[in-house]
């Protein structure tokens, strides 16, 4: 392939192309010539941008495991079996990708809210979620969950179910084909969408305002004190997005590694 | 180890039923789309047929379509290991690891597991490639490997669906002396398209044609006095079919008088099949003089075939081998009339 000179993109698509990347590009080299870098250091290290920045870590690293908790055998029952209305559930699921987050925030509340379905309930064992560390959580997991269903469902289709009848047929429990051989087969899929979950999970900022509140150190996350600050003091807000874009490029890059197919990365290694 | 299968499965039109008797091992043959691998998968447990059942020795594999609840085993239970046309090795798992993944399945310890990996690589000469990944295998080799991780799963009954051909012409003969050993003894069905597999692994053959078991009985007799065209194929004699006139001349169907020889009784009336090798038969442009014993039946040529250091001349149901030579002073093609004639001795003849 490698030794194929023909391109074949016309030049229009190519500039228009070069509008797009500039597009992208651009604002964030705005924002770079606006950073403080003489107070940089001290900008990032304010007790309250630590907190947001501990808090976001923590929160979206546990909501990160929650997706993967959830979201593999969700992925698997969707990929693997056939019932009467998979279609519409499985649009339900990825719902979250194209709602509002605010209005997901509102959905968590009716929910988990004191008065909400099933918050009712917790309370009654003095059990508070809305406002809470945990509601930080589950806002980034009902947001982010959909990432990781998505690329592992479409992992999951395209490995097909061949070794699995195989594994089947050699006296592999279901339990044990999932373990041994399908998961296995589709671990650069669930480690690229359990970084993008990460990823969604720590730029998650409507359902976290609406369902937690901004509380320091309990429900204000990176996002939300980057909102905050840009207010009060620009230059902090600015260093602060300088951070997230930095997570952000880390975990792309990350994510781009981990989706390539393993057979390919090895190919290239031996060459 | 015995087995017996009764299946219908609606959907593909297939309703089979075969045995496999204790050690024994049996081919299915078939055209493409005949059932042969919807056959399997309904063994293997990973289709349900719409009605039928299978035993495995004293066990139910499954009964199903009746009066009753029905019953199923899942194929992890079935004890039935299955080797299909492309090795599947487990690409995540190193050689020794994939041949160890029955015995870990069922519940041995990595060090007995490990042990019997060992020891099925070394009966398919691949002990040395237990550590290699199955991407560094050649098609060969991979499918050397699936044997012996299909085997070391110990299953109670094998079934190999084409195993070799997805293979290189220059390897399949080493493994299906492999395969020879290793099956000794042991129940087996293998699917296969290749007359050298029937005959060299197989005890029985059972020809599937549409779905429906056609033609069944030992690898010999079935493939050397065929009854359907499929058979006769595969060994590429020709089948001509008719009625039985006296005890040895045969009324075909298209109306021709053939004296043939005989290897059961002809009862006058009755069906019969007759088998004619191409190399038997002669052709000529103009009609060759009779001779007693010679039939001699005229036909257009609808087909011209070299093969090597012969020509195959087909003119419907009728195919003959001539020499390159013959065939180019002949001026055979596509459209001309030909005279075939052959002997009666070389025109076997049995009832249908």
């Amino acid at each position: 392939m490698s030794g194929s000179t023909y391109g074949g993109v016309p030049r229009w698509v190519a500039a228009v192309a070069a509008v797009g990347a500039a597009f992208v590009v651009l604002p964030l080299v705005a924002m770079l010539l606006r950073v403080n870098w003489a107070d940089f250091v001290p900008l990032i290290t304010s007790e309250s941008s630590l907190d947001a920045l501990g808090l976001s870590l923590r929160t979206s690293l546990a909501s990160t495991a929650l997706c993967v908790m959830l979201g593999v055998p969700m992925a698997v029952v969707l990929a693997r079996t056939r019932f009467w209305g998979q279609k519409v559930l499985r649009s339900l699921v990825l719902l979250p990708l194209v709602l509002p987050p605010v209005v997901g925030g509102i959905a968590l509340l009716y929910t988990f809210g004191r008065r909400g379905l099933l918050g009712q309930g917790f309370e009654a064992f003095g059990v508070t979620i809305a406002f809470s560390t945990t509601a930080v959580v589950l806002a980034q997991t009902f947001v982010a969950l959909p990432f990781l269903v998505l690329s592992l469902e479409g992992a999951l289709r395209t490995v097909g179910t061949r070794y699995e009848a195989v594994g089947a047929t050699l006296g592999a429990r279901p339990t044990t084909v999932l373990r041994r051989i399908t998961l296995p087969l589709v671990l650069p899929a669930l480690v690229s969408g359990a970084v993008l979950s990460f990823a969604r999970a720590l730029g998650e900022f409507g359902a976290t305002l609406t369902f937690a509140g901004s509380l320091q150190g309990v429900t204000r996350t990176l996002p939300l004190e980057i909102y905050l600050q840009r207010e009060t003091d620009p230059d902090a807000a600015v260093a602060l997005s300088l951070v997230l874009v930095v997570v952000a490029v880390v975990v792309v890059a990350v994510a781009h590694r981990a989706g390539e197919p393993a057979g390919l990365r090895l190919r290239r290694r031996a060459r | 180890m015995s087995f017996e299968l009764e299946a219908t499965v609606l959907e593909r039109d297939v309703s089979v039923s075969l045995e496999v008797g204790p050690g024994e091992t049996i081919a299915v043959l078939g055209p493409n789309g005949s059932g042969k691998s919807t056959v399997l998968d309904v063994i293997a447990g990973l289709l349900r047929p719409d009605r039928g059942h299978a035993r495995l020795d004293a066990r139910r594999l499954f009964d199903v379509g009746g009066t009753g609840r029905g019953h199923w085993l899942p194929p992890h239970a079935r004890g039935v290991s299955m080797l299909a046309q492309d090795a599947l090795l487990f690409p995540h798992l190193s050689v020794r690891d994939n041949v160890a993944f029955g015995p870990r399945s069922r519940g041995r310890s990595r060090a007995e597991a490990g042990a019997r990996a060992a020891e099925w690589l070394e009966r398919v000469d691949a002990a040395e490639l237990a550590d290699r990944r199955p991407a560094q295998l050649s098609g060969g080799q991979a499918q050397r490997i699936a044997v012996a991780r299909a085997l070391a799963a110990d299953p109670a009954l094998l079934l190999l669906d084409e195993p070799m051909a997805a293979l290189d012409v220059s390897v399949a003969p080493a493994l299906r002396r492999t395969l020879r050993t290793v099956l000794a003894g042991r129940s087996t069905i293998i699917v296969t398209h290749d007359v050298l597999d029937a005959f060299t692994l197989a005890d029985r053959v059972v020809v599937l044609d549409a779905g429906r078991v056609v033609d069944s009985g030992p690898t010999a007799a079935v493939l050397e006095r065929p009854r359907t065209p499929f058979a006769a194929g595969l060994t590429g004699v020709n089948l001509l079919t008719g009625v039985a006139e006296g005890a040895a001349v045969v009324l075909t169907s298209d109306g021709h008088r053939l004296a043939v020889r005989p290897v059961e009784r002809l009862r006058p009336g009755s069906a019969v099949a007759v088998s004619l090798r191409p190399a038997a038969v002669s052709a000529a442009r103009e009609q060759p003089p009779g001779a007693s014993g010679r039939t001699t039946v005229p036909g257009r040529v609808t087909d011209v075939e070299p093969r090597g250091d012969t020509v195959r001349v087909r003119a419907g149901t009728l195919a003959a081998d001539v020499s390159p030579r013959d065939a180019a002073e002949l001026d055979l093609a596509p459209g001309v009339t030909v005279w075939f004639s052959f002997a009666a001795d070389d025109a076997t003849a049995y009832p249908l």
